[in-house]
């Protein structure tokens, strides 16, 4: 049993260079890898620039030179002109500029409530899935709860009890959102904290919280990434149902949803009030839609790659 | 040897699993054994008879079912808190995956000072820079590849990235698990020469799991030998190539490939016939007794007890 293996650092060099060559196959970056997917698709590219352009137009909103709030009745139902590019309401109030601050709100809205869901979403389940036992059995009933009420029904008992205001919106928005977002990231945060890098963390005395921020939280952000983009689309309808309902922004402002409302009064004589903002809701949620199946396979390659 | 001081001790160590339908999967079945201080200690045996579920038993990152760990005097699982801060800055671990181990959204600096950072050994940020770099210095690789992330490297890099890690909170016992496996043969050489160099350097005790025995040989002061959770032989590495005891053991050396195909053509092979039995449902008495070639009556009925055939020589089985 004389098998002495020779151990000759010079002669592994090239060996060594090789290897650098090679290089490896395990590239992953978050945002290079979003970019080049949104880049390979038409759709995804057509959705971003949609959304750019309408966020883009809603900020830039106050430099209009109408008021959206005021009546000039003489202008009351007036056709799309060069002064009125969407034509004016039943009271003479210049539609493009209120579909600009409708969506302002609509946006606003959108996007906070993503916010708050997302954070309540993931802190909930990351601290369910990396604890365990009895408190992710206790919070994940909890979370059921919540998946399994009518939300939209609750949405509008609550809204009509509550003062309307962008806030109660959010608010009542995010409570009947986060749940989904808890339950991928306890999902996401079981596998990770059986992974290696967690367990060498756990082993140099890192304790949970440092593992939870510096090694979970990092490593979940894609489909987290993805629930928010699709999130935002489902605020933005759910806040447009509940204006539509007149639960929502209170009179005289204006959000797409309200917008509908008021364009239902004449839907037979004046249609056109209906389109504007009906289609920007449509084409506003179809492209957070459209960028979330987009993200989607991009950040979560162990499904299609 | 032995007059040096003891470092880890493992009594009786077991650990078994639920395997469903009231049934015990043991992993790791009444195992004895002492690492000295100074010394590397080598755990061989086949796929699956437990070597990393005794290491990471040993070291704390599971729950024993069974027996005592003590390192330094303490025993490992129930530590309290501070203890068990204090004893995660000496013993520290490198995995077998150099692809798993390392936090795919972390820089290399990041990985290595994450330690550095959880003990507070540095005084401020140009001393941590500065360690990270000697680190990274020590394990072969450049200042230049601390801010890169860690996809841009080769697998023979990662490894050498969790050594710069786990060496980043200047451990005492280092427990490698495989850590070569993943690496093909030109790497393999280089880690472990790195190894033995950084043991020698900072005189660290070692506990050393492998498939490959010429490796573990060249590595370990003594070598332990694992079948289906128990040990079966615990031996000086010279000593346990020359004159292996138990059959297992001999059945395993001989399956070391030979370089020369003379003398491979010359060499007695032992073939063992059948395949590891389940551990869920072990044959009684001797472990190995079913496909044991010098099997007897009381194999089958007696489980043999580690015992000391020679000095420094430790065998369980009946034939001694």
């Amino acid at each position: 049993m004389d098998n002495q293996i020779v151990f000759d650092q010079a002669s592994f060099a090239p060996l060594e260079k090789k290897e650098k060559d090679l290089g490896t196959v395990y590239h992953y970056s978050l945002w290079k890898s979003i970019g080049k997917e949104i880049r390979s698709n038409p759709m995804a590219v057509f959705a971003c620039a949609f959304l750019a352009v309408i966020i883009v137009a809603c900020l830039l909103a106050p430099f209009s030179p109408y008021d959206p709030n005021k009546l000039d009745l003489a202008s009351k139902f007036a056709p799309p002109s060069l002064q009125h590019p969407f034509g004016c309401d039943e009271f003479g109030r210049d539609y493009f500029t209120r579909a600009l601050y409708g969506g302002r709100v609509s946006l606003t809205v959108g996007f906070a409530a993503m916010l708050v869901t997302v954070f309540i979403g993931t802190t909930i389940g990351i601290f369910s899935g990396y604890i365990g036992g009895k408190l992710d059995m206790l919070l994940m009933r909890f979370t059921d709860i919540f998946l399994a009420l009518p939300s939209m029904l609750l949405m509008v008992v609550l809204n009509t009890f509550l003062k309307p205001s962008m806030t109660t919106l959010i608010a009542v928005l995010s409570l009947f959102s986060w749940a989904s977002v808890a339950r991928i990231t306890r999902a996401e945060t079981m596998s990770l904290k059986e992974r290696d890098y967690v367990h060498a963390s756990k082993n140099l005395g890192a304790n949970s919280f440092v593992i939870a921020v510096k090694h979970i939280l990092p490593n979940i952000l894609g489909p987290v990434i993805v629930a928010a983009s699709l999130g935002v689309a489902s605020a933005i309808l759910s806040e447009s149902s509940l204006s539509f309902l007149g639960l929502g922004i209170s009179i005289p402002n204006a959000s797409w949803g309200s917008m509908l409302q008021g364009a239902q009064a004449h839907i037979l004589d004046k249609p056109i009030l209906a389109v504007y903002p009906g289609l920007l809701i449509l084409l506003t949620v179809l492209s957070f839609n459209i960028l979330g199946d987009v993200l989607r396979s991009a950040l979560e390659p162990k499904i299609v790659k | 040897m032995s007059n040096r001081p003891v470092d880890l001790e493992v009594k009786n160590l077991c650990k078994y699993y639920n395997a469903g339908r009231k049934r015990v999967l043991k992993a790791v079945d009444d195992v004895s054994f002492v690492i000295y201080k100074g010394e590397t200690l080598g755990i061989v045996g086949e796929s699956g008879c437990g070597k990393t579920t005794c290491g990471k038993t040993c070291i704390g990152m599971l729950e024993k079912t069974g027996g005592t760990v003590t390192y330094q005097g303490k025993d490992v699982h129930s530590l309290s808190k501070q203890e068990r801060f204090d004893f995660s800055g000496k013993v520290q671990m490198i995995f077998q995956d150099p692809y798993a181990s390392l936090d795919p959204h972390q820089k290399v600096y990041d990985i290595v000072a994450e330690g550095i950072r959880i003990h507070k050994l540095a005084k401020d940020k140009a001393q941590e820079e500065r360690m990270v770099l000697e680190l990274l210095d020590m394990v072969g690789l450049n200042a230049e590849h601390a801010m890169r992330n860690v996809h841009e490297f080769s697998g023979g890099q990662r490894q050498r990235i969790g050594i710069a890690r786990a060496l980043a909170v200047e451990p005492e016992f280092l427990f490698c698990d495989e850590p070569i496996s993943a690496l093909d043969v030109s790497i393999q050489a280089q880690i472990i020469n790195l190894l033995m160099k950084l043991q020698k350097q900072r005189e660290l005790t070692m506990l050393f799991i492998a498939h490959d025995l010429s490796m573990v040989k060249h590595i370990s002061d003594r070598i332990a030998v694992m079948y289906l959770g128990n040990l079966v032989e615990l031996a000086n590495s010279a000593d346990l190539y020359k004159n292996p005891l138990h059959p297992y053991t001999g059945a395993l050396l001989s399956a070391v490939p030979i370089a020369d195909p003379k003398a491979s053509r010359q060499r007695q092979k032992v073939m063992l016939t059948g395949d590891v039995p389940s551990p869920v449902n072990p044959p009684a008495g001797c472990r190995f007794s079913g496909r044991c070639s010098r099997c007897m009556d009381v194999c089958s009925q007696k489980k043999p007890e580690l015992k000391e055939v020679e000095p420094g020589h430790f065998v369980a089985c009946h034939l001694y």
